[in-house]
């Protein structure tokens, strides 16, 4: 049969996450700003230049091997911290089963940061999905546009100063200003009861 | 001369066709504009987008137990998965864990919405190949799984059971009865879908060597889940970072070998097996206990203590008006649910509201990986890539 | 039932229709028309987000909606009603008018689930709060999501609308 059941071993992980930052810190002594440690989770804060390289790094090294890319997103600390955005990639290792994560800090005045799709293929639509929910450009993206959100939307709503509810109705999106009005048009053509 | 003036007559060129958001393809808003050579497909590009509800930015303000039922909405197919994605990435913030009880309820429930969520996606796989009879037997057997789910918690759907630090309430004696009578007669109901389907010709034509992908490049492009292991990758979440109570039962993981459309079908088939096999030890093993954590200043007390004690009538105030009082710091969390890896990712600043709320859908890399598996193909073979890759829009779109 | 002793031999079923035994069915063109319209209301399969599971549940073979003659068209050009089933946002929402647009008279509209009545839990900036803003609503059945029997009251509430309607079919409205 093609597809056969495999009885998966549950044996412990890799690296000690801890020990993935240790050989980032060596690798790259001045691009790391801070190791941070919750839950037994590791987090390394770097500086966003040189982040195709460490993703690289972490790619292909053969003791490393993170090839499974689980997440980039973005978080906005604004008036929290000096550098308002952090875009986070979470990695994980399938074959050895260790897992770090990344924080590269992109400030609010220039928000740029290179485009890891060259590494790995999935990270297209996380990345245009960061575009469009923080307005942070991926230089050397293949097709940087909005995908949740209508194209010719305005604004960034995962920012911390964006309203929940939205704009104004006035200032709302203009397709759906425009369906609003056509509705109204056509409602005198409409049955009565 | 004869054959220059044909061709100039008979040129062809590439048509643009929309697969728009409104089609009898049940799988919700997706939108896709093909790109086509006479029947084959030279690009396929999908727009998603039409059921972003903003469920990331709503969370933002509300607190970790308001923003509970918000979860049940995304992947409504199997929505006691995602509260329980939810609440282990929660409880590890915390802090805090489940009682024994309630992990085997919890991994009891994740199994019968893995069942559920199989049996949807064969139903609509098989309707939109052509095979119009699995879609009425496979929702045979999904409205017995929602009887189960209405006998536990009053709702079929949109069921929030699953809560931080354990379930909402305890289960029946009745309820066990029931579940061991499905789990008795569901390898039967299995082996009905795969004599229907498995060795038909039209079947293998449709789905042998449609949409294959190798492991390498699966895994570059983020696929996880049965999309990912028909390609043989041995990655599942249940085994490599065990939650609830998955190291104490015993399973086997389905992996395939071509990594076609035909393997990956096989592999979801293999893992309602599978499902039915932890339920019942589940049932078995099911301690006796409580169902809900004892730690009053991030659970909910029970009713009774609350009329009755001062202490923790002020917690539960506490907890509903203002939130927990969470330690600042982020976590990302993975749990493996039927469509692949539902990763949580928070970040808290130490007041009862998540900071940032970040939902990894597998859904949306998924519908990613779309032009990859498409090229090539005739333009049939698009739905059978779409079901195959098995997307919820609500999911997607979040 | 009223017995018409008259000496024409006509009885009378309901108000309006009579019947002369054995074969012979007086009434307006009214009931006929409208009962033969609400016996066959043919919805576009218009499923958006949690809904349209428990509308497929709904067609499906536990609660049937077939036996209401309730056949779910994929075109909107053949049918005669929509069920909006589930949220609606604003990036959907030309593209739920440009639908109900191509629909020929006469049509209905179905508002299923909170979401599709008043925008449900989500009140954020995307969703539309309600798809009556934009669509004259006929029949709104609300719950989160509701159950199929729900939907199924929500049809026979729209067929004793239908059958309520006077001259809706004519060209002399």
């Amino acid at each position: 049969m093609a597809v056969t059941e495999v009885r998966i071993s549950i044996h412990p992980a890799g690296l000690n996450p801890k020990d993935i930052a240790e050989k980032i810190k060596e690798q790259f002594p001045d691009q790391v700003i801070e190791v941070a440690e919750f839950r037994d989770q590791v987090a390394v804060i770097v500086k966003r230049d040189n982040i195709v390289e460490i993703c690289r790094y972490l790619h292909d090294d053969p003791h490393l091997s993170l090839d499974h890319l689980q997440d980039i997103t973005a978080v906005d600390y604004l008036n929290k911290k000096d550098v308002r955005f952090e875009v986070v990639y979470n990695l994980y290792s399938i074959r050895y089963r260790h897992k770090i994560r990344i924080r590269a800090q992109v400030p609010e005045n220039d928000p740029e940061i290179d485009s890891v799709v060259p590494i790995w293929a999935g990270a297209n639509w996380h990345e245009r999905e960061c575009f469009d929910m923080f307005g942070i450009v991926f230089t050397g993206h293949p097709d940087l546009r909005r995908i949740l959100l209508p194209e010719d939307w305005e604004g960034h709503p995962l920012r911390k100063d964006y309203p929940l509810e939205g704009p104004e109705p006035d200032k709302d999106w203009p397709g759906f200003t425009e369906v609003l009005k056509r509705s109204k048009e056509l409602r005198e053509f409409e049955w009565e009861g | 001369m004869i054959q220059r003036e044909a061709e100039k007559i008979f040129e062809t060129r590439e048509l643009n066709v929309n697969m728009g958001p409104q089609h009898p393809a049940t799988h919700g808003v997706l939108r896709l504009v093909l790109d086509i050579d006479g029947e084959t497909i030279v690009k396929v590009t999908p727009y998603v987008g039409y059921l972003h509800r903003g469920i990331e930015k709503l969370g933002e303000s509300l607190s970790y137990f308001q923003a509970l039922p918000l979860t049940d909405r995304m992947d409504y197919v199997s929505a006691m998965s995602n509260n329980i994605g939810y609440c282990v990435a929660v409880e590890k913030l915390f802090g805090i864990e489940a009682p024994e009880r309630a992990k085997f309820i919890r991994t009891m429930v994740g199994e019968m919405s893995r069942i559920a969520n199989h049996l949807l996606w064969l139903a609509t796989h098989a309707l939109d190949i052509g095979a119009m009879t699995v879609f009425l037997y496979c929702f045979r057997e999904r409205e017995w799984i929602l009887e189960l789910y209405e006998m536990i918690c009053g709702a079929r759907l949109t069921v929030t059971y699953p809560r931080i630090g354990g379930v909402r309430n305890d289960i029946s004696q009745e309820f066990l009865d029931s579940l061991y009578k499905f789990t008795e007669e569901f390898p039967s109901r299995v082996l009905e879908y795969e004599t229907l389907i498995d060795q038909n010709r039209i079947w293998l034509r449709r789905t042998k060597g449609i949409g294959v992908i190798s492991a390498e490049e699966a895994v570059n492009w983020g696929m996880t889940g049965p999309t990912l292991r028909g390609s043989g990758v041995p990655y599942d979440i249940r085994k490599h970072m065990p939650y609830d109570a998955y190291d104490k039962v015993e399973f086997d993981v389905p992996i395939g070998t071509e990594g076609d459309t035909y393997d990956r079908y096989r592999c979801r088939m293999l893992e309602m097996r599978q499902s039915n096999k932890i339920i019942r030890q589940c049932i078995e093993k099911l301690p006796l206990g409580p169902v809900m954590a004892d730690a009053p200043k991030f659970t909910l007390p029970p009713k009774d203590y609350i009329l009755k004690d001062m202490e923790h009538l002020i917690h539960q105030f506490m907890l509903i008006t203002k939130g927990p009082i969470v330690p600042e710091g982020e976590i990302y969390v993975a749990t493996e649910v039927p469509k692949g890896e539902l990763g949580f990712y928070f970040v808290s600043d130490g007041s009862g509201k998540p900071y940032r709320m970040r939902v990894r859908a597998p859904s949306f890399i998924h519908a990613g990986c779309l032009p990859r598996l498409c090229v090539g193909h005739l333009v049939a073979d698009v739905i059978a890539a779409i079901g195959t890759i098995d997307i919820v829009l609500g999911e997607c779109d979040r | 039932m009223l017995i018409d002793t008259s000496t024409t031999g006509l009885i009378q079923v309901e108000e309006g229709t009579k019947i002369l035994p054995p074969n012979v069915i007086i009434t307006t063109f009214d009931k006929i028309i409208n009962w033969g319209r609400l016996s066959s209301i043919w919805p576009t399969t218009f499923g958006l987000a949690c809904c349209a599971i428990e509308m497929m549940a709904a067609g499906a073979a536990h609660y049937d909606f077939d036996r209401f003659g309730i056949i779910f068209r994929g075109s909107p050009r053949q049918a005669d009603c929509i069920i909006v089933a589930g949220t609606v946002t604003k990036k959907m929402a030309p593209v739920v008018r440009r639908v109900y647009d191509q629909i020929p008279e006469p049509r209905y509209v179905v508002a299923m689930g909170s979401c599709a009545c008043t925008g449900g839990v989500f009140r954020t900036y995307s969703t539309v709060q309600g798809c009556d803003t934009f669509l004259p609503v006929d029949v709104y059945v609300p719950g989160c999501p509701p159950r199929p029997e729900t939907l199924l009251e929500g049809m026979m509430l729209l067929q004793e609308k239908i059958r309520k309607e006077q001259a809706r079919w004519s060209p002399w409205r």
